[in-house]
């Protein structure tokens, strides 16, 4: 098993969960150590105390990290654990194949539904491949195809958000990025049929929201939604610098502030330790609270869910909010 | 009901049958020039087994693949003008067409037929490149709008399968018009909500390329299709210079988002069978159309609009990978 990658504030954790390891070694060269795996257990229940003392009181920078974490389940994985039958397609009819969104038709629970969101990779190369998960308007153009198609077909659409921001180059530009992620966003509020997004990882300004205006905004525990991020945040708000941590802060951008504020619907809880830790959980609740959204909207008749949505949206920001 | 028992008579064009191929027992691949026995290559249905490289399949031979082993009924297509313009070049063209009815033993470039896949009504349409190079001229025009018309009829997705050289040049401007004609004929089939699914094969070219082809609601390609509007000669000749080897091929198109997957052949019938299942039959099984149960809308407006008094938010950055 390769060493798994511990976050800078989960390193009592990692020290814990080395010596456990540790010991484990040993046991199994000492098949009579009933000291060994009493220990063990021991301090697995300490780890277990520490996992909940560090994620109870997680700040929003932390959280902003769990969000980025390299193990954290992307949106491939969510596509391949709740979707069957999944056939991806491909291309924007007008330049080219975007791979940082990934989306096709596939069966959740049996209901044809149109599924995609922003995909990250997990090692270099497909991270590269995947252009880190920051679309260029090619993939925008691509999402808002497949979208109209799913209304056409009267299929639900389901997307998974996980972005730092839109591809921030000189091609991007040249080719529209601005009014493909309009024209993207303005697709999500016309669609007349279920919509629920989710945000499973970063929620990174108009690049994500051109994704998930959508009915039901479902956000991962420890997922993160904003304006822009704390870094670029804290670089043009405190030119003095190194105050990252305090613009976290500020932006409100963790799951439980995004609740209050409307911005979000639901939270979707995450197994202890984040989901990193346990992937397969993760995908699990995220499937219990897809179908739950999903049962609700599908008895609704494609206007109202257009309606709804768009109603949704201009009524954000209007009432007063309790931190 | 009359123009259905009209189309829907049982062929009878097929008095000729078309020169066999496996009268020659071995095939040589034009890729990788291995030799291939003729029912080796029937097996594959005509995919080289050294190369992977698609060799040109017939009309018959796809509908036969296409469709469940049941079989098929191939539909009698309106007649039209057999020559409109009464056009001759070094031939008279009414000979150009008997000559390719005698050799190909159809009708014209194209077949239409109904039958099931996977127990899934169906309609396929699929051009004949071997009758004049696949063109599409009034009869190629009359045959994808009777297609639609079927698929509208029977309620069924309608798969369309071009090859073709382009547009048929001894019709005219009556062929030009058919990619008007055929795109209003796909259209009627997307506006009744069925699926319009098309399979690009070797060569797709032209006037063909630039009508009905181009806008199916799912598009495939065979492998190493040839895939355009203008022929790679013509655009060499324009820019003096060689086009690069993967130039109009189907995997060219795919990364430049023209497609949205590059299939194998023997992939294609699954391919099709599972998108004509996931639009067709899109609820979970059991669950009844529940689109009616309507609730009453909410006002718009709870609260009249106020000017917002949101906090100002710093112009927004671009952010870093
Ligand atoms: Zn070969």
């Amino acid at each position: 098993m390769p060493k798994p990658l511990y976050l800078d504030f989960e390193q009592p954790v990692a020290e814990l969960e080395g010596r456990i390891e540790e010991l484990r070694h040993l046991s199994g060269d000492d098949p009579g150590g009933v000291t060994v795996a009493e220990e063990v257990a021991r301090l697995k229940t300490r780890m277990e105390k520490q996992i909940r003392l560090i994620y109870g009181r997680l700040t929003p920078w932390q959280r902003t990290q769990v969000a980025r974490h390299p193990e954290r389940p992307h949106c491939l994985n969510y596509i391949n654990g709740l979707i069957e039958n999944f056939t991806p397609l491909a291309g924007d009819r007008i330049f080219g194949e975007d791979t940082a969104i990934t989306g096709g038709l596939g069966r959740f629970r049996g209901r044809s539904v149109m599924v995609l969101g922003h995909e990250k990779g997990h090692d270099t190369e497909s991270r590269v491949h995947h252009a880190f998960g920051m679309p260029r308007p090619e993939g925008y153009r691509k999402a808002e195809r497949l979208m109209r198609l799913a209304d056409h077909f009267k299929l639900p659409v389901i997307t998974l958000i996980d972005t730092a921001g839109a591809y921030p180059d000189i091609e991007a530009e040249a080719r529209g990025q601005a009014r493909a992620i309009a024209c993207c966003l303005e697709t999500c509020l016309d669609l007349r049929v279920p919509f629920i997004s989710v945000i499973i990882g970063e929620g990174g300004s108009g690049g994500a929201l051109a994704l998930a205006a959508a009915n039901t905004v479902l956000m991962l525990e420890n997922a993160v939604y904003s304006v822009i991020s704390p870094e670029g945040c804290a670089a043009a708000l405190w030119p003095s610098g190194g105050q990252v941590q305090m613009a976290a802060e500020a932006l409100r951008l963790t799951a439980t502030d995004l609740l209050a504020l409307g911005v979000v619907d639901a939270i979707v809880p995450e197994p202890l330790g984040g989901a990193h830790r346990t992937p397969a959980e993760a995908i699990a609740n995220v499937e219990t609270a897809l179908n739950n959204a999903l049962r609700e909207l599908t008895t609704l008749e494609g206007g109202i869910l257009r309606a709804r949505r768009r109603e949704k949206f201009l009524r954000m920001g209007r009432e007063p909010w309790e931190p | 009901m009359n123009w259905l028992t009209n189309y829907v008579r049982p062929k009878i064009l097929q008095l000729v049958r078309p020169r066999d191929e496996s009268e020659n027992l071995w095939v040589k691949c034009p890729q990788c020039g291995h030799m291939i026995f003729h029912k080796d290559l029937k097996r594959t249905f005509r995919v080289c087994s050294y190369c992977n490289h698609h060799l040109r399949l017939s009309a018959r031979m796809r509908l036969a693949m296409l469709f469940d082993d049941n079989g098929f009924t191939c539909i009698e297509l309106p007649q039209t003008d057999p020559d409109p313009l009464k056009f001759r070049d070094m031939k008279r063209y009414v000979d150009r067409l008997r000559e390719a009815q005698n050799q190909t033993g159809e009708h014209d470039a194209i077949i239409v037929a109904h039958g099931t896949m996977g127990g899934i009504p169906v309609v396929v349409a699929v051009f004949n490149v071997e009758f004049l190079r696949g063109s599409m001229g009034t009869a190629v025009g009359e045959g994808l709008v009777a297609a639609a018309e079927l698929a509208i009829l029977q309620e069924a997705p309608l798969v369309v399968v071009p090859a073709a050289s382009g547009l048929r040049m001894q019709e005219g401007v009556l062929s030009l018009m058919q990619m008007a004609r055929t795109t209003i004929a796909v259209d009627k089939v997307k506006e009744k909500g069925l699926p319009f699914l098309v399979v690009l094969t070797n060569p797709t070219l032209g006037g063909v390329a630039g009508s009905f082809a181009m806008l199916g609601d799912i598009v495939l390609a065979e492998p190493g299709a040839m895939i355009g509007f203008s022929g790679t000669r013509v655009v060499e000749q324009t820019m003096h210079e060689k086009v690069p080897e993967d130039f109009q091929r189907a995997e060219y198109l795919l990364s430049h988002g023209m497609l949205d997957m590059v299939v194998p052949r023997s992939q294609l019938r699954d391919v099709l069978l599972k998108l004509v299942k996931l639009l067709r039959y899109p609820l979970p099984p059991g669950e009844v159309i529940d689109l009616l149960s309507r609730t009453e809308l909410p006002p718009l407006f709870e609260n009249p609009p106020v000017p917002s008094s949101s906090p100002s938010v710093s112009p927004e950055q671009p952010e870093a990978v």
